[in-house]
């Protein structure tokens, strides 16, 4: 594939708890919830490359990171090859505007005082992107047809609560949309749609993406959709990558033993195809991003944990042709032993 | 309908109407369902199809301004519907018909223990002592993999899993012989969804307890249920055994919703979808509700609305397509 769009380099997001006067006092040391915790990873030009974790595994962190709506606590992102970290100013502002976000809930992410003309036109007044009042209501109109959201004249003028759960969606999409940005952010574009506007509106986000050369950061805890629409899958656990692929890779062949069971909880609308009560081996839930578990993270819900597991933290290493995973039961792996030796830094690809 | 099941709750003609000051919303319009021993039932449909509200009719919580204005639910030979409240609350609710309410992560009180919160339910209908109750509610617990000493603590201490774990033993603590389980998993995460869905399963094995699974994902269904029933606007349009349906669905709501389920373990190019929104049940359309959406619309369906018949053993269907079928058999 092409050049990389944005680059996460040893990235990590630390947020401090706080500790109360008396602790403060007594200069007790800062406890931290370690929502993003050194991880790498790049998405290239014109691909949609799926987060896929659990409720506090940092997914949503990385992809506010991303867009520099919080500050980065260590390591640095490069959006386009340029760094992050310190954009103020008029280049913050045009990276605004090349980088979007369509957020998890249409319900209140629409404000409800705006007509959605309103809401569509603001973008476009704050960047000044248009002259006119008639140029804007020409690219509402536009942007609206793009979502199918028909007849836009009508459209425009109606309020959010006029409009049912997908409908909203599309006009969140469409106010992502309107700056012609590059990259956008979804976050759990579609968990709180019925299954039956799923599918809708994830083709909406296909045919987008060819029509105006998009690049995603797809947010999901929900496997399916992400086989559906990415190109890649990385799957997070507290903070960690711990797997990262193709998608059909990830899916059809899990290594790591969570995203085995990721894959495993699925539920299927095939009713031969029903799982069965041994293939979901995980017990418990993600543990707090406060208190993580020493070694692998994932050692205590682990079936298969061995004893370096819970010392020595596994690395993100290639164990086959471009399918990453941080897991020591594939420290047999060739690939993984000539990296463990020292080879670090030669072998290890961008990923 | 001739069954030689044994049916244990019986929906015949059920309407549940809101009587909003826009209009009347007629959320459950003529319905008619039947539930057999040990069995258990999926409700699937979009939001706003109803099938909350069914739930509700059956346990007789439907919130104002909604009323039951007609039909019958029978169970034990009674009508569920013309018992008298007090009578109902004391004999029926938790103790016959239990149901795990949607977002029931939410309706612990979080001002009590876990312990005060279960025992309420000895109390108010039972009369065991304190010892027995907290020994069959520690027996609960077990089942549904918890340690009887989070007892002690308070509902903002555990995790959403836990607190789910929690609402379906408490559900179960009377052993009631339906249980109603309204979109038992959503708002948790897959794997906890599994483990949930895993234990419904279990539970309802152990117990024998009929149980009406109501979801908007026909994947959680055909995870739990033997028969399913389709909703769409207020009406059942299909209901039929989970394999049957999935493999040969009959009406063409339940064939454009299934082929709309992103799927995981099948490479699917395409998604289909289905164009347009769901009617306002204050005025829906005339004639089938769902013919402005539908592929195969015909004159008729605009006109007369279908009934639900057998197309095939146990395999009933509410559509026009199907009509010769039905008077040529």
């Amino acid at each position: 594939m092409n050049k990389p769009l944005v680059l996460a380099y040893r990235l990590a997001k630390w947020f401090p708890l706080t500790r109360g006067i008396k602790r403060a006092l007594q200069r007790y040391p800062i406890i931290y919830a370690r929502a993003v915790d050194i991880i790498d990873f790049s998405i290239y030009q014109g691909e949609t490359f799926a987060l896929v974790g659990e409720s506090g595994s940092g997914k949503t962190t990385t992809g506010r990171l991303l867009l520099k709506l919080i500050d980065i606590t260590s390591g640095e992102i490069y959006f386009d090859g340029i760094p992050l970290k310190d954009l103020i100013g008029y280049p913050l502002k045009v990276f605004r505007r090349q980088a979007q976000m369509i957020f998890q809930d249409p319900y209140s992410s629409l404000d409800p005082r705006f007509t959605i003309g309103a809401s569509l036109e603001e973008p476009l007044i704050i960047h000044k992107i248009t002259k006119s009042e008639d140029e804007r209501k020409e690219l509402v109109a536009k942007i609206l047809e793009d979502v199918r959201l028909i007849p836009p004249e009508e459209f425009m003028w109606r309020f959010p609560h006029q409009l049912s759960g997908g409908q909203r969606q599309r006009v969140a999409i469409a106010r992502a949309l309107i700056l012609r940005p590059k990259f956008i952010v979804a976050d759990e574009p579609v968990s709180m749609l019925d299954v039956s506007i799923r599918a809708e509106i994830l083709e909406l986000m296909r045919s987008l993406k060819e029509k105006y050369n998009l690049t995603y950061l797809y947010i999901t805890h929900d496997l399916s959709t992400a086989r559906y629409i990415a190109n890649r899958i990385a799957v997070m656990y507290l903070g960690k990558i711990i797997e990262l692929g193709s998608s059909d890779d990830v899916i059809e062949d899990p290594l790591h033993p969570y995203t085995q069971a990721l894959v495993a909880a699925v539920p299927e609308p095939n009713p031969e195809l029903r799982f069965k009560l041994k293939e979901i081996k995980i017990l418990g839930e993600i543990p707090s991003s406060v208190f993580i578990p020493p070694g692998c993270r994932f050692h205590p819900r682990c079936p298969y944990v061995m004893d370096i597991c819970k010392k020595v933290e596994p690395q993100l290493v290639e164990v086959k042709p471009n399918h990453f995973v941080a897991c020591h039961l594939y420290s047999g792996n060739k690939l993984y032993q000539e990296i463990v030796q020292g080879e670090l830094q030669k072998n290890v690809k961008p990923l | 309908m001739i069954r030689l099941r044994a049916v244990l709750l019986e929906i015949r003609n059920l309407k549940t109407y809101f009587f909003t000051t826009r209009g009347i919303v007629k959320a459950v319009d003529n319905v008619s369902l039947s539930l057999d021993k040990g069995e258990v039932l999926g409700i699937a449909g979009e939001s706003g199809c109803g099938k909350s509200t069914l739930a509700y009719s059956i346990i007789r919580l439907v919130p104002p301004p909604g009323i039951t204005v007609d039909g019958e639910i029978i169970f034990e030979g009674k009508n569920l519907l013309e018992i008298d409240n007090e009578t109902f609350r004391k004999e029926y609710r938790m103790k016959k018909i239990a149901m795990v309410f949607q977002g029931s992560m939410q309706s612990l009180t979080p001002v009590y223990t876990i312990e005060e919160q279960l025992y309420e339910v000895f109390k108010y209908h039972t009369d065991i002592s304190y010892n027995e109750a907290i020994s069959i509610m520690s027996e609960h617990l077990k089942s549904v993999v918890l340690d009887p000493s989070i007892l002690k603590r308070y509902p903002h201490e555990l995790s959403g899993g836990q607190k789910q774990r929690i609402v379906i033993a408490l559900s179960l603590l009377l052993k009631p012989k339906v249980l109603i389980a309204d979109e038992p998993t959503t708002a948790l995460d897959v794997i906890v969804q599994a483990q949930i869905l895993n234990l419904l399963k279990q539970l309802q094995a152990k117990y024998g307890t009929a149980m009406i699974l109501i979801s908007h994902d026909l994947s959680i269904i055909a995870e739990l249920a033997d028969r399913v029933a389709i909703m769409y606007a207020g009406k059942v349009v299909e209901v039929a055994k989970s394999l049957d349906l999935y493999r040969e669905p009959l009406h063409p709501y339940t064939q454009k919703l299934l082929k709309s389920i992103p799927r995981l373990r099948e490479k699917i190019e395409k998604l289909e979808f289905i164009p347009g929104v769901p009617p306002d049940l204050r005025n829906p359309p005339p004639g089938c509700r769902f013919h402005p959406r539908c592929p195969y619309v015909m004159d008729i369906c605009k006109k007369v609305e279908p009934q639900l018949v057998e197309v095939k053993p146990n395999h009933f269907v509410a559509c026009h397509l199907y009509s010769e079928a039905t008077t040529s058999g």
